[in-house]
């Protein structure tokens, strides 16, 4: 499990000069779909791990413009656990998985999950504003209130899945972000994430502090 | 039927109080009330145990169906009715997200659901017979480009009118009606945040009726004036309901039908120097039960023929009874209305409405030769003021995956 996830780390650094990260991810999804398959899963051969996702009540908050988020809960009834490792969509050319957690100060900030989502076979990962979400980085069409919105799920093994959510209007979901949002908590763990986001299309400036506020 | 099961358990409860009086010396009520404590008492456990409290917070009503709920719905305790504004340049796409979403959020509220993006789903835990009943003014229709039927527009001017705008019309009305009034304020934030981008809220107007379990169902309300109010009054689920409420005309309105809001202000000041006798020729109705003054029970016909010793109408002409009926049946309506007890201003100690609501296929038709029959005479009229007037289309319900409005919008 450690060695895959390290492995995808590395291709999805690798692939990221210049690229944006979700792109990045559906690439490395595409060629290494084989051969990042888990090394337990050798015993017998599992189905495609998008076919057993569900999405229940997912939604996207509604924005003009820049930043914004969407929910749900992800369900995987399959027999593995997967990892939901990107998400992209139309409506944002970048589009990251975050989690919230407690910075030095105890307040809340957002920041990209390292290795995506993993999901216990029968289990659920729940997204809900405070918590962890899938985050769209830079609006190119704005989501109205009402409207549908189109995702792709990328899982660890390559396989895919859409999902159509409708968009709300909320006021809340104004997690700031984490100063180091690409950083880890273990330094030097992961030092090729800090490369590969550093390059990701969006300035660090853009989300430190208030400055990154949802809305 | 229920009154007598409800005062025989009283009377029994009474009894077994009195029974226990002796053994309950020095001991606590509950513990008394418990059979086992009894030697040789011959009533059963289950009998003799406390009653649970009934809790009805679970009930729902289906939103999907042929036409919308909360019509034929037997009318709960309480609603909310709240018309909104659409923002400038709302157009029909616009009409369309907003009634996918409201959809939506009123198709999970009414199971008991939080809507999605719910910030306080627990409150939508209990619906207790929740309905969201959505109608359409003449502007809502307008902006969607679609054909009003024609008593799509506010009524006709009547003498007795004194309408003030901050209570009369609207683009979108949304009736909200539960048995619970937290379910009820929940529900309307829910819905009101969701088209808040769309619409602001123009009026809202709060009624309630007798609380869940107060009352059989199915009895005729009272009015703050202490008549019964509501008694001729088609019967949901029948041919007759269907043929005066229901549209069939094959239009975007079919399965729907007509709603006429009127916020009708109630003189209960000048009401209480009436005496009873003076009350009931007002309205040719018992007070005590709503009979006609004709009739024995609530439900007897009215004989507007009865001559009193004088050579008096029984039931006055200048009743409200009397006025309200046609000898055209098409001239009818179906009424589910509520009460409203406002802050009196001044010096006054009430401020009182009858928040009338009425459904009917065709408002030219049967709602409006029926009120102006009451405008011309009606003893009633003294003590009462229409103070806010409305119309709506109500559009048909729709199946799961579907949505309300779809038929003018899709």
């Amino acid at each position: 499990m450690n060695t895959t996830t390290t492995r995808r780390r590395l291709l999805g650094a690798s692939a990221l000069g210049g690229a944006g990260l979700a792109l990045a991810l559906v690439l490395s999804g595409c060629t290494g779909g084989t051969a990042e398959k888990p090394s337990s899963s050798a015993s017998a051969p599992s189905a495609a791990a998008a076919d057993g996702v569900k999405v229940v009540d997912g939604w996207a908050k509604a924005s003009e413009s820049g930043m914004t988020a969407a929910f749900g809960e992800i369900e995987n009834t399959g027999k593995d656990e997967v990892t939901l490792v990107s998400v992209t969509t139309s409506a944002s050319p970048d589009v990251e998985l975050h989690e919230t957690v407690a910075d030095a100060s105890g307040q809340m900030k957002m920041r990209e999950k390292q290795g995506g989502f993993p999901i216990a076979a029968g289990g659920a990962l729940s997204l809900v504003p405070g918590g962890n979400h899938i985050m769209l980085m830079d609006l190119v069409t704005p989501l109205k209130a009402g409207d549908e919105v189109t995702f792709t799920l990328s899982f660890s093994d390559g396989s895919k899945k859409d999902v159509t959510m409708p968009i709300k209007d909320y006021s809340g979901a104004n997690e700031k972000y984490s100063d180091e949002k690409s950083g880890t908590p273990t330094p030097g763990s992961s030092g090729t994430g800090h490369a590969g986001h550093d390059q990701s299309g969006h300035g660090a400036s853009g989300h430190g502090g208030s400055g990154g506020a949802l809305r | 039927m229920t009154d007598a099961s409800v005062s025989s358990e009283r009377v029994r409860a009474t009894r077994r109080q009195f029974l226990l009086g002796g053994a309950a010396a020095g001991a606590g009520a509950a513990a008394a009330l418990g059979a086992t404590m009894l030697p040789g008492a011959a009533a059963s456990a289950a009998e003799a145990a406390p009653r649970e409290p009934s809790v009805h917070g679970g009930e729902t009503v289906s939103f999907h169906g042929p036409h919308q709920a909360g019509i034929a719905t037997p009318a709960q305790a309480h609603a909310v009715f709240l018309a909104l504004d659409l923002r400038e340049g709302v157009d029909r796409d616009a009409l369309r997200r907003l009634m996918r979403t409201l959809s939506d959020d009123a198709a999970r509220l009414m199971r008991g659901a939080g809507a999605l993006a719910d910030t306080e789903p627990e409150l939508a835990a209990a619906p207790a017979r929740l309905t969201v009943t959505f109608g359409f003014g003449p502007g809502f229709v307008a902006r969607a480009g679609g054909a009003a039927p024609a008593w799509l527009r506010p009524l006709p001017a009547f003498g007795v009118d004194r309408l003030r705008p901050e209570y009369g019309d609207g683009d979108l009305l949304l009736q909200i009606a539960a048995d619970d009034p937290l379910t009820v304020a929940h529900a309307a934030r829910m819905l009101l945040k969701d088209a808040r981008g769309t619409a602001r809220v123009r009026w809202r107007q709060q009624g309630f009726r007798r609380a869940y379990g107060t009352e059989a169902p199915g009895t005729t309300m009272r009015n703050l004036f202490g008549q019964v109010d509501g008694t001729v009054n088609p019967k949901p689920g029948t041919a007759d309901f269907d043929e005066v409420v229901w549209i069939d005309d094959g239009s975007w309105l079919a399965g729907g039908t007509g709603m006429v809001f009127r916020r009708i202000r109630m003189d209960v000041d000048g009401w209480d120097r009436i005496d009873r006798a003076g009350r009931e020729q007002s309205v040719g109705r018992r007070l005590s039960d709503g009979a006609p003054l004709t009739g024995r029970k609530e439900h007897d016909e009215p004989d507007f023929d009865a001559k009193d010793a004088l050579g008096f109408p029984v039931i006055p002409a200048f009743s409200h009874v009397r006025r309200a009926r046609s000898d055209n049946p098409r001239e009818r309506i179906f009424r589910r209305a509520y009460n409203d007890d406002a802050a009196p201003t001044g010096d006054e100690v009430s401020e009182s409405a009858l928040l009338f609501v009425s459904f009917q296929a065709d408002i030219d038709a049967q709602f409006v030769p029926l009120q102006r029959r009451l405008d011309e005479l009606d003893l009633l009229n003294t003590w009462t003021t229409p103070i806010g007037s409305a119309v709506f289309a109500i559009p048909p319900g729709c199946e799961k995956g579907g949505w309300i409005g779809e038929t003018l919008l899709g």
